[in-house]
């Protein structure tokens, strides 16, 4: 009976009970949504740069450089000869220094020229075949495989450049020589090759032999403060510290984000207004019952009690909706982005945000509980 | 048995109330009839206990209400008072069988639909159960708050103005409804009226005056 009174009271007025909802449901969802999005793609973000200390490639904007070399993501700053990059291998503080060579992609996926420590970085294992071990040969990233249909032993041609409209260098074809196992990096995405088999395809002859970019991991923690010091004033190259460039896009999102998050937060408290509002405007219509209620035999703790709970399956209807609604956008959103960014169980932060909604439901509820707890009963039922 | 003793009402520090004493029993109903401004309600208000006398001694079938706690009180109220209000008032979000039902969830009994539906039939009302209390006319709901003034097998069964606004025929058409269905229950009936025509009915009857 106890929910029996509550719901139909709550269906009684559908419309107000359906907006105090929606708003509900539109802030809790959008805060949800930010709230995953940013957790996942920093996750996701950290796991990729492994251990990575430094990047080092083309002079230019060294976020640009940390997001096309470690990432995938944005167009590379340009090249940087080969025999600098080896000078910088070389040096005694660098533990090891991966190239990184891009010029081509296929079917808009990037062909990497690299070399084992690559896949060894990311902890790659073969779902069938082997590595690269001459010219020409190729091994794709599991999203690859399955988005191409390329099988062992296919051959396929690169295209000039990272989109899918550039001329095809069909002279050379690459050859599969191993598909990966999904391990939700960066390489499920690639197609990766030796530097060779890059420089073959772009080879007009006597130009010098050139990368794109180095992964380097140092030997000490010294390094640090040397070897990016030393490589952007000493030499043509500029060196990138990932951990920075990541910590200053998010700051850069966080603005963004900070906004986004207000203007949900405004949302929800105004869904609790509206809740207040709702349960206040309906505790005059409702005085009568709830004195009518006292009369058969109800507490004053009772009817405060069915009007708490009220304003509380209010929110937590809305939180749960609002939940629902975030998981179903991100799921949209990770089907048509780059990056996959949905999780259904609820973050801390999450629910940290339950907390505040059943706060809210609460004090939405006290005034209207309060005054039903204090109703006289006498005075009400004789003054209709 | 009803024994109201000296009851009092303060409505301030100046202002008290000093009802007659009073008794009722099964067997005999009470009628208890005075003008406007005599504090009729406030008296029927002191013997459903919905308020607190400020002297005096209530006794409903030898419990002295004035020993009870607040909350005991409620659920005394609850389970052996039934009233029947001057217009009729329901919770309009449930059906008229839950609006019967109410008093037993609130005094935590047991939801007993066969006792209602018992009721409904001797009331005639057993047709109406799935409606809305907006859907019936003042005849049906007074007929439905009986129903509920009654489900708990209450002691005492008060009516406040039962027929202010109806016609000769209609009045006494209620009146005895009021005597048949307490009598039915076994409860004591107190009329509260301003009306003068339901004198004949009574043998019991108490005036008030200022």
């Amino acid at each position: 009976m106890t929910t029996k009174i509550i719901f139909r009271n709550l269906f009684q007025h559908p419309l107000s009970t359906l907006l105090s909802l929606l708003l509900l449901t539109c802030g809790t969802g959008i805060i949800s949504m930010l709230l995953v999005t940013r957790h996942q793609l920093a996750t996701k973000m950290d796991r990729e740069l492994q251990d990575i200390d430094l990047v080092v490639g083309a002079k230019g904007s060294p976020l640009q450089l940390v997001l096309s070399a470690v990432y995938q993501l944005d167009a590379p700053t340009g090249n940087i000869l080969l025999k600098d990059a080896d000078r910088i291998a070389a040096l005694p503080l660098v533990k090891e220094a991966i190239p990184l060579a891009y010029g081509d992609s296929y079917r808009s996926y990037r062909i990497v020229g690299t070399d084992s420590n690559y896949l060894g970085k990311y902890n790659c294992v073969f779902s069938g075949g082997r590595i690269f071990n001459t010219d020409m040969e190729a091994v794709i990233g599991s999203e690859v495989a399955a988005h191409t249909g390329l099988k062992i032993g296919d051959t396929f041609a690169g295209m000039h450049g990272l989109s899918d409209n550039g001329h095809a260098h069909t002279a050379f074809k690459y050859r599969v020589t191993g598909i990966l196992m999904e391990n939700n990096t960066v390489v499920d995405k690639l197609v990766l090759t030796n530097v060779a088999s890059v420089w073959k395809i772009h080879d007009d002859g006597d130009e010098e032999k050139e990368i794109t970019a180095l992964l380097i991991k140092y030997r000490s923690p010294q390094a640090m403060i040397s070897l990016p010091r030393m490589i952007n004033e000493t030499t043509p190259m500029q060196a990138a510290i990932p951990q920075l460039e990541i910590k200053r896009l998010f700051s850069l999102m966080g603005v963004g984000i900070k906004t986004l998050q207000a203007i949900a937060f405004a949302i929800v408290l105004l869904s609790g207004l509206s809740v207040f509002i709702a349960l206040y405007t309906r505790l005059k219509e409702r005085k009568y019952e709830l004195a009518l209620a006292r009369a058969m035999g109800s507490s004053r703790m009772l009817i405060s009690c069915l009007l708490l709970c009220e304003g509380l399956i209010m929110v937590i209807s809305g939180f749960i909706l609002g939940i629902m609604l975030s998981r179903v956008g991100l799921l949209y959103l990770s089907k048509y982005s780059r990056m996959s960014v949905f999780r259904i169980s609820l973050l801390p932060e999450e629910w940290h945000l339950l907390l505040v909604t059943l706060l809210l439901g609460i004090l939405a509820a006290a005034l209207p509980a309060i005054q039903a707890f204090r109703l006289n009963i006498s005075k009400t039922l004789a003054h209709e | 048995m009803l024994q109201a003793i000296q009851l009092q009402f303060a409505y301030n520090a100046h202002t008290i109330f000093q009802y007659p004493d009073l008794a009722c029993n099964r067997d005999t109903p009470l009628l208890i009839t005075g003008r406007s401004g005599t504090g009729k309600t406030t008296l029927l208000h002191l013997l459903a206990c919905l308020l607190k006398p400020a002297g005096g001694q209530l006794l409903i079938d030898g419990t002295d209400t004035g020993l009870l706690s607040n909350s005991k009180l409620d659920q005394f109220r609850g389970r052996h008072i039934g009233i029947v209000y001057q217009s009729s008032h329901f919770m309009s979000a449930l059906s008229i069988l839950d609006n019967i039902l109410l008093p037993r969830f609130f005094s935590r009994y047991t939801p007993d639909t066969g006792k209602a539906l018992q009721l409904a039939a001797r009331l005639q009302i057993d047709h109406l159960l799935h409606k809305r209390p907006a859907e019936l006319s003042k005849g049906e709901q007074q007929r439905v708050s009986i129903a509920r003034a009654l489900i708990n097998n209450s002691q005492l069964l008060l009516a406040d103005e039962p027929t202010s606004s109806l016609d000769d025929d209609n009045a006494y058409r209620v009146i005895q409804l009021l005597l048949e269905q307490a009598a039915m229950s076994h409860a004591m009936l107190i009329v509260v009226t301003h009306d003068a025509r339901l004198k004949q009915h009574f043998s019991n009857l108490i005036y008030l005056e200022r």
